[in-house]
């Protein structure tokens, strides 16, 4: 299918989207000043940007979740206004949101048709028939294997996302908005996503690309657009793009050193997890962490390194299996436990396990470690606690307007921070981090890469899950790798090698005996 | 317009010092804006007083004012309990009837010459603090909602008070025991004394002690409260221990106002006490309430109350307009933070 192309006097290409001198604020905060963006039809076009650079809040503009307050909006060369979701979807806009939303106890079907439900005409009442039958054929159109019959609740958050993207499709949109697709789901799960982004490319749908991943940037985005602090700062094709100039074009400052990994003495057994079972999830697992090393904990997602850390820390129970720190048995039942034996964690989720968003700043810092700022240990000393608050923010670098601001309104970055101070100030001996950079932005990676480091360096044993494989390649002096809840293989720095460690996360034993190129 | 040629500005700095004029006229305004939504419900009360002072003049006179906090005292009390349970983002729907049954109990042993007056308030804080450890032990160890287990204790308690009494009000009370509610302290009714001291300990309680941050972070986010090595169950316990406590001490104070106690006391001021505390901007979600606005909360509704009395305005033309001041006051309160 061929799509017309309008072409304006001057000769250029009118472009299907034209977003121009966008401004909006939030309870008198500026979000985003001024900002343009142009997408073609049939383009797959990335719009990129630190956390906090307005990606999210532009295209929620788009899709009629937020009113600009200034700025228009073109569609096709006509002025539109968007003044709701619905009104969006009219228009032939859909979003898939970073964090999918759909009504889990009704059916995969039942959820493509929410709202516009197809009824037969005499008696008024739900056509559930033609609904599955529809639902059926897209699903065949777009290769998708999920039974419409399914509880929407019982698919992973890869299907969720394509039953999503299919709803978009089958409300003919013509832009798809996608917000950090890819930050949630598996490798295999990202190939079928991009197959997919390709099949509507094809059919002359935009796709707008919101992440900060450069490899799947430059994979499967045709265009690229630069956000920072709200501001618009470049479009050009993702050809005339280098990794560098994208990143500092992002940041505004050029990162040299991603990883300052730094060479420390490897000290003595810290951590010693022997046979830690939990049926079902995880089985024997048994590894050493020592003083000032960084073990990194790689395998896919559902691979069970989450709640094997979990379990370490408490929160969840054991079948099986002991824990040792510095030597001595630890029996731990719950956070409380591992705190007191001088662990942390640092969790994946920081808005649902890190933080208490609607607190300020102040309170996540203190929270863990509330006792010492307390006399009698009850009545909290507020001067030293504000003092400590204030010097954390200072030393962390924590972009808040004050120590009381609410932790809710911080971006994603600045809230990690905001969870690396609180555990750190409680001075543990054993770290350890659940995907510490998931969803935040480079510079503030950076920023949490020099931190992972310098503990280290300072003596501190660190445990590290991570999803990433150039950070667990960038930072790690040892890494253990999981599959199906079992240790299937172990690396020392000296022998890192990205294709063995991704085998080893596949279920291949060691990887030794596969034939390697290079 | 900036233009896009701050590659040399170091991100993460603080830009306070540098800002121009024109940007610290907004950050003024921002703060102002700040201010205004944080102490709107202030300004509201004080609104509502001066417009009555003007309208009715027997209305702002010190004798009234103080007949408004004697009124509210009772709920006011219990408000002070619903802020902390609200904020640990669950509800007590069983304050009214507790508040019967702890006058009930302490009534009986309050009559004349029966026992001295420490006997009857030990009483009445202890049937309390029993239901609400009931309250709280169902709420946290079997998980249950909140609003399911209140509702039981709320026809329970009552019932428990109509079954002790044989549905009939404890009168002959002795002097020490009524002047709980009746006496002065320095020209001071004695229940706003009470009153007042519930507000300081509150207040103290959340703002002042671990146990109250405590408290919002399971009302903010009990998961991560718990990650954080709080014993979350321990914290809804006593939290619902205190309301209980604090329902016996309302149902001492009204008891010994009225000089008797009715099974059917209290009845509907649950209800009566959300108010107060969300029209002070607690919020139902958890996390989130200040003492000080449940307390203007219950101002705003007392002196509504009484003001509407001295106008003439019938009491059920006063239910319709409490009813509109709740909902207003939710959706002031959320169009000043903004829907984002």
């Amino acid at each position: 299918m061929t799509i017309p192309l309008s072409t304006s006097s001057t000769g250029q290409m009118e472009p299907y989207l034209r977003m121009e001198g966008i401004s909006k604020s939030f309870g008198g905060v500026p979000v985003l000043d001024d900002v343009k963006l142009q997408v073609n039809r049939g383009e797959v076009h990335a719009l990129t940007g630190e956390n906090g650079a307005g990606k999210s809040t532009l295209m929620k503009i788009l899709a009629g979740i937020h009113q600009k307050d200034e700025g228009r909006i073109y569609l096709n060369g006509n002025l539109v206004d968007i003044r709701s979701p619905r009104e969006a979807i009219r228009l032939g806009i859909s979003m898939i949101h970073q964090e999918l939303n759909p009504v889990r106890d009704m059916t995969v079907c039942q959820n493509i048709f929410l709202g516009r439900e197809p009824y037969s005409r005499l008696t008024r009442v739900v056509d559930s028939r033609k609904e599955k039958e529809q639902t059926r054929r897209l699903f065949g159109e777009m290769d998708i294997s999920v039974e419409p019959d399914e509880k929407m609740g019982n698919l992973s958050v890869a299907e969720m996302q394509m039953v999503e993207i299919a709803k978009a499709v089958s409300y003919s949109s013509n832009i798809i908005i996608m917000d950090e697709p890819t930050s949630a789901i598996t490798g295999k799960e990202v190939a079928k996503l991009f197959e997919m982004i390709s099949g509507l490319k094809a059919k002359g749908i935009a796709v707008i690309y919101i992440s900060h991943k450069m490899d799947e940037i430059f994979t499967i985005c045709d265009t690229i657009t630069v956000l920072r602090d709200g501001r618009y700062i470049d479009t050009r094709q993702a050809k005339e793009f280098d990794r560098d100039t994208l990143v500092s074009r992002m940041v505004g400052r050029e990162i040299k050193d991603l990883f300052p990994k730094s060479n420390t003495e490897r000290g003595p057994v810290t951590l010693e997890v022997e046979g830690l079972t939990q049926s079902g999830v995880f089985d024997n697992i048994s590894f050493k962490a020592h003083k000032g090393e960084v073990l990194g904990l790689s395998g896919l997602m559902g691979a069970g390194r989450s709640e094997v850390v979990e379990t370490i820390f408490g929160l969840r129970g054991s079948d099986g299996g002991t824990i040792r720190v510095n030597g001595k048995e630890a029996k731990i039942k719950s956070p409380a436990d591992a705190i007191r034996h001088g662990v942390a964690l640092i969790t994946d989720d920081r808005k649902m396990k890190g933080l208490n968003l609607t607190a300020s700043v102040r309170d996540n810092i203190s929270l863990v470690n509330l006792k010492a700022f307390s006399r009698f240990g009850q009545v909290i000393r507020l001067k030293k606690e504000n003092q400590t608050a204030d010097e954390e923010i200072k030393k962390f670098r924590i972009k808040a307007r004050d120590r009381y601001q609410p932790v809710g309104t911080l971006s994603g970055g600045t809230q990690q921070k905001v969870v690396l101070s609180k555990w750190l100030l409680n001075n543990p001996e054993i770290i350890i981090l659940d995907e510490p950079t998931r969803g935040i932005d480079v510079g503030a990676k950076a920023e949490i890469y020099g931190i992972i480091s310098r503990l280290a360096e300072t003596g501190k044993t660190i445990v590290m899950v991570s999803s990433e494989l150039p950070e667990i390649l960038g930072l790690c002096d040892r890494v253990i790798v999981l599959y199906h809840g079992r240790i299937s293989g172990e690396f020392e720095r000296k022998d890192f090698d990205q294709e063995r460690i991704i085998k080893a996360a596949m279920g291949n034993p060691d990887g030794a005996t596969i034939h390697f190129m290079n | 317009m900036e233009t896009p040629t701050d590659e040399l500005k170091v991100t993460g700095n603080d830009t306070a010092a540098v800002l121009s004029p024109a940007d610290r006229r907004i950050e003024k305004l921002r703060r102002a804006g700040r201010f205004f939504s944080k102490y709107g419900i202030y300004f509201a009360l004080v609104l509502l007083v001066a417009v009555l002072a003007v309208i009715s003049p027997p209305f702002f006179t010190a004798a009234n004012l103080i007949d408004i906090l004697r009124q509210i005292s009772v709920i006011g009390i219990l408000a002070v309990g619903q802020t902390v349970v609200i904020i640990t983002a669950g509800i007590d729907l069983s304050v009214g009837s507790i508040l019967a049954l702890s006058a009930v109990m302490a009534a009986s042993f309050a009559h004349p010459g029966q026992y001295p007056l420490i006997v009857p308030l030990m009483v009445g804080l202890g049937a309390g603090l029993v239901c609400g450890a009931l309250n709280g032990f169902l709420i946290a160890k079997s998980k249950l909602a909140p609003f399911i287990v209140t509702l039981g204790m709320m026809t329970a308690a009552r019932g428990m008070a109509l079954v002790y009494t044989s549905g009939r009000p404890v009168f002959n009370l002795s002097n020490a025991y009524d002047t709980i509610g009746t006496g002065y302290f320095a020209g001071i009714p004695l229940p706003v004394v009470i009153f007042v001291m519930v507000i300081l300990g509150g207040i103290f309680l959340l703002h002042y002690t671990r146990f109250g941050r405590y408290v919002y972070a399971v009302g903010g986010n009990e998961l991560a409260a718990k990650v954080s090595g709080i014993s979350t169950e321990k914290i809804l316990i006593y939290v619902y221990i205190l309301q209980g406590v604090l329902a016996g001490v309302a149902g001492v104070v009204l008891s010994s106002r009225v000089m008797s106690a009715s099974p059917a006391l209290g009845e509907g001021y649950e209800l009566d006490a959300i108010a107060a505390a969300v029209i002070g901007g607690t919020s139902l979600m958890g996390g989130v309430g200040t003492i000080t606005g449940t307390v203007v909360g219950a101002l705003i509704i007392g002196v509504m109350n009484n003001g509407l009395d001295m106008l003439n305005v019938s009491s059920y033309w006063q239910q319709i307009v409490k009813g509109a001041i709740i909902v207003l006051a939710v959706l002031l309160d959320k169009k000043s933070k903004g829907k984002a």
